[in-house]
């Protein structure tokens, strides 16, 4: 009789070695170094975080119309909302709001198309870039159709941080675009216009921008001509998130190998075939990470419009926390403009990283 | 194919040399014209409006006070001097933020990477928060609803001989008396003995292999030579204390809410850009190469100094440098804050005394145009020296 040879089943692996305990003792108290620092970090975290949830939550209130109202000793979230409309679209009249909110419908329908199959991308994008700025525009500033007129000075709130930052954002990127093409040129003149732009707008400060957009443009201006300063407001943020981007984009245009330029000229692509089909596809891909970083930093630098005498939604919570009714209330304010900021440019990031994993064509190894 | 018909296809706008000629001309023709139209409109709009060019200002009385300044101003000074006791403010909480920033940068960056889980995670939500939110509104933050909260001089915090209110951080001020040139030649004489030991040590350790603690070495002796200076010395330095008077505190050494809200703000702002770089930096580092370093028998932290850490440096230093750059320039968001730094004296207060756009403006360009030229010189020299030496 053949003797078979039967294993007998494995031993399960001591207890200490999987499950929450096993977890515990390796991430957090594998050596007394690491003792330490747990127990450093839930010192810190027991300084910080009962007080803000007690503070925020337990002891807030949000009921009522006044600051009367809060009597809790906590946060007082009912000037967040008493003042949200005014946060939302600044000093722009109340009866006209619904002109701002058809806007942002119509902006998210023109976008959602971009998703629709069987639409061709271009007149989509062409809709965006061209149809779509004339109509909102009519819509807000209004003057014609019926719409009462509404100066450019009255917009404010979140309302005009999303259109610095959208507008901005739109019309940097095709202006990086063609900076950073200009300064890889093999043209000598064009090559150095583009250097001479782009370092003298790195080199100085947002805030010297805006005041120039602010102060020194009527004086480079012929008598009477002169322009809105939102627009010149807007001009300064495009040009420079735009020399910012062509750093970005020139970077991507480094990282492509030769070959490709080569490929590239011996199909016999002229240069606009090749760059648009071949290099700028590849080279914008590898740099999306730092195009979204330029994003955001244009985004959160929008505020700087503050200092030039624009209301923003950070400038309106800044107004509304000087306002004597509702005196003590700056920290509410400032938490509140803290977490839509971030939430915005959080969200941008990890949109980003969603995109990068979805371009990826790359062989990774592992 | 015969050489009439290239030629024919071949005219004079269809060669690349030709076009891009014919391009640069007209781009040259551009810029030039657009320079030159708005600065003939310049000229007739100063005209028109009566403003005189140039710095004459400059040797005008200001009339106006500086809060902060390190050298003598009254409201009876220049322009000019006003513009230096401005620049100067700039310079330090430049040099101050980047020193704080940079610390803040290594000790998160290392966090986030940590094998502990909470440290990693903390770290993580600091970056992630701070990284997020626009810096102005971490300026106000700290200014408006922190520092202007704190209570009044009166009900002033104590730490020791610290004190923390509305108006500032207050510490004792340090006052050198006569026999304090003797500390001071004292920690020149150790600085000169512990640089000797290390290069003793480090050519001792060439031809013999054995190994001196030269580092801690030296760090004794800088401390032991410069307290025994002071105390042969007959420790010549007095404290001038803060003092509680009725309504303010007079004496000591303070700090101004606004050059402390500015300073938060700068330093934990561009920290947490600067542990991301850190953190990219450590991770660029091949795990082979800790590998390679463990089986010779390096101990873990020769490892970290002699392997991992010169190689992360030159990832590292790169956009290390460009984040320096960003906090010198963001800086001048003191101005809303009314940190009188160069943006908020220069380009604000003269600007609206003297209506002087150009050159006021103007000259901040230029100020931080040198000041950005000058640190990246520095980074890129320092860089140099640290890249990897080829064969």
């Amino acid at each position: 009789m053949a003797i078979i040879f039967k294993p007998s089943p494995s031993l399960p692996p001591p207890v200490n070695s999987v499950g929450a305990v096993a977890w515990i003792k390796q991430n957090l108290l594998s050596s007394p170094l690491n003792v330490f620092l747990t127990l450093f970090s839930a010192y810190i975290l027991y300084l910080l975080l009962p007080p803000m949830i007690q503070w925020g939550i337990i002891d807030a209130t949000i009921s009522g119309d006044t600051k009367s109202a809060c009597t809790g000793g906590g946060a007082c979230w009912t000037f967040i909302k008493v003042r949200f409309d005014q946060f939302m679209y600044g000093l722009y009249p109340p009866e006209e709001y619904w002109r701002v909110n058809l806007a942002l419908v119509l902006l998210i329908i023109n976008t959602g198309l971009f998703f629709v199959k069987s639409l061709n991308k271009m007149i989509v994008s062409l809709s965006i870039v061209l149809v779509y700025p004339i109509v909102a525009f009519t819509l807000f500033s209004g003057g014609i159709f019926g719409l009462e007129h509404v100066e450019t000075s009255l917009w404010g709130g979140l309302f005009l941080t999303m259109l610095l930052g959208i507008i901005g954002i739109v019309a940097s990127f095709p202006l990086g675009v063609l900076l950073a093409l200009g300064r890889r040129s093999d043209m000598p003149i064009a090559k150095s216009v583009c250097v001479v732009f782009i370092e003298t707008i790195r080199a100085v400060p947002l805030i010297t921008i805006m005041f120039m957009a602010s102060v020194m443009i009527p004086l480079f201006l012929p008598e009477g001509l002169n322009f809105n300063k939102l627009l010149r407001i807007l001009i300064g943020i495009t040009l420079f998130s735009a020399a910012y981007m062509a750093e970005v984009i020139r970077g991507g245009l480094q990282a492509i190998p030769k070959g490709q330029y080569e490929a590239a000229d011996a199909m016999g692509l002229t240069y606009w075939q090749s760059m648009i089909l071949v290099i700028l596809p590849q080279a914008l891909k590898l740099v999306i990470p730092g195009i979204v970083n330029t994003f955001i930093g244009l985004f959160k630098d929008t505020t700087l419009v503050y200092i030039v005498g624009m209301f923003d939604f950070l400038g309106i919570i800044q107004l509304a926390n000087h306002d004597a009714n509702w005196l003590g209330t700056t920290v509410e304010g400032y938490a509140f403009a803290g977490f839509v900021y971030w939430a915005f440019c959080f969200g941008m990031s990890r949109y980003s990283m969603a995109i990068e994993r979805k371009l990826e064509t790359g062989h990774k190894r592992n | 194919m015969s050489d009439k018909t290239s030629t024919s296809n071949n005219s004079f706008l269809n060669d690349a040399g030709n076009r891009a000629l014919i391009f640069q001309i007209a781009l040259l023709a551009l810029v030039v014209f657009v320079g030159y139209y708005l600065f003939s409109n310049l000229q007739a709009n100063l005209a028109n409006r009566g403003i005189s060019t140039g710095f004459t200002f400059f040797n005008q009385p200001a009339g106006f006070p500086v809060l902060i300044h390190l050298i003598e101003y009254t409201e009876a000074d220049t322009y000019g001097r006003a513009f230096v006791v401005a620049l100067i403010n700039t310079f330090v909480i430049s040099f101050i933020g980047i020193f704080f920033a940079t610390i803040i940068g290594i000790i998160m960056g290392l966090a986030r990477l940590s094998r502990n889980w909470l440290v990693a995670r903390l770290a993580t939500v600091y970056i992630e928060t701070l990284r997020n939110i626009p810096l102005l509104l971490q300026m106000f933050f700290w200014y408006f609803a922190v520092l202007a909260t704190l209570p009044s001089p009166k009900n002033s915090i104590l730490f020791g001989d610290f004190m923390l209110n509305k108006r500032g951080i207050y510490s004792p001020n340090p006052i050198f008396q006569d026999g304090f040139g003797m500390v001071i030649a004292g920690f020149i004489i150790a600085i000169i003995a512990s640089i000797s030991l290390i290069v003793w040590a480090k050519k001792r350790q060439t031809r013999t292999g054995l190994w001196f603690p030269a580092y801690w070495g030296s760090l004794g002796i800088i401390i032991v030579v410069t307290l025994l200076a002071y105390w042969i010395a007959g420790s010549p330095i007095e404290f001038d204390l803060p003092q509680k008077s009725r309504f303010n505190v007079t004496g000591g050494m303070v700090l101004p809410p606004e050059f402390v809200a500015v300073l938060i703000a700068l330093s934990t702002y561009t920290g947490s850009f600067i542990a991301e770089i850190v953190r990219a930096g450590i991770l660029s580092v091949n795990w082979g190469q800790t590998e390679a370093a463990r089986s010779l028998g390096l101990a873990d932290s020769l490892t970290q100094r002699l392997i991992v850490l010169p190689q992360a440096l030159r990832v590292i230093i790169p956009p290390l440098t460009s984040q320096y750059l960003n906090l010198a320039k963001n800086s001048s968001l003191g101005a809303a804050i009314a940190y009188p730094e160069l943006v908020a004296v220069v380009m604000g207060t003269t600007l609206n005394q003297t209506g002087q756009a150009i050159e006021t403006i103007g000259l901040c360009m230029l100020v931080y145009g040198s000041l950005s030229l000058s640190i990246s010189l520095f980074m890129n020299w320092y860089n140099k020296k640290m890249s990897l030496t080829e064969r």
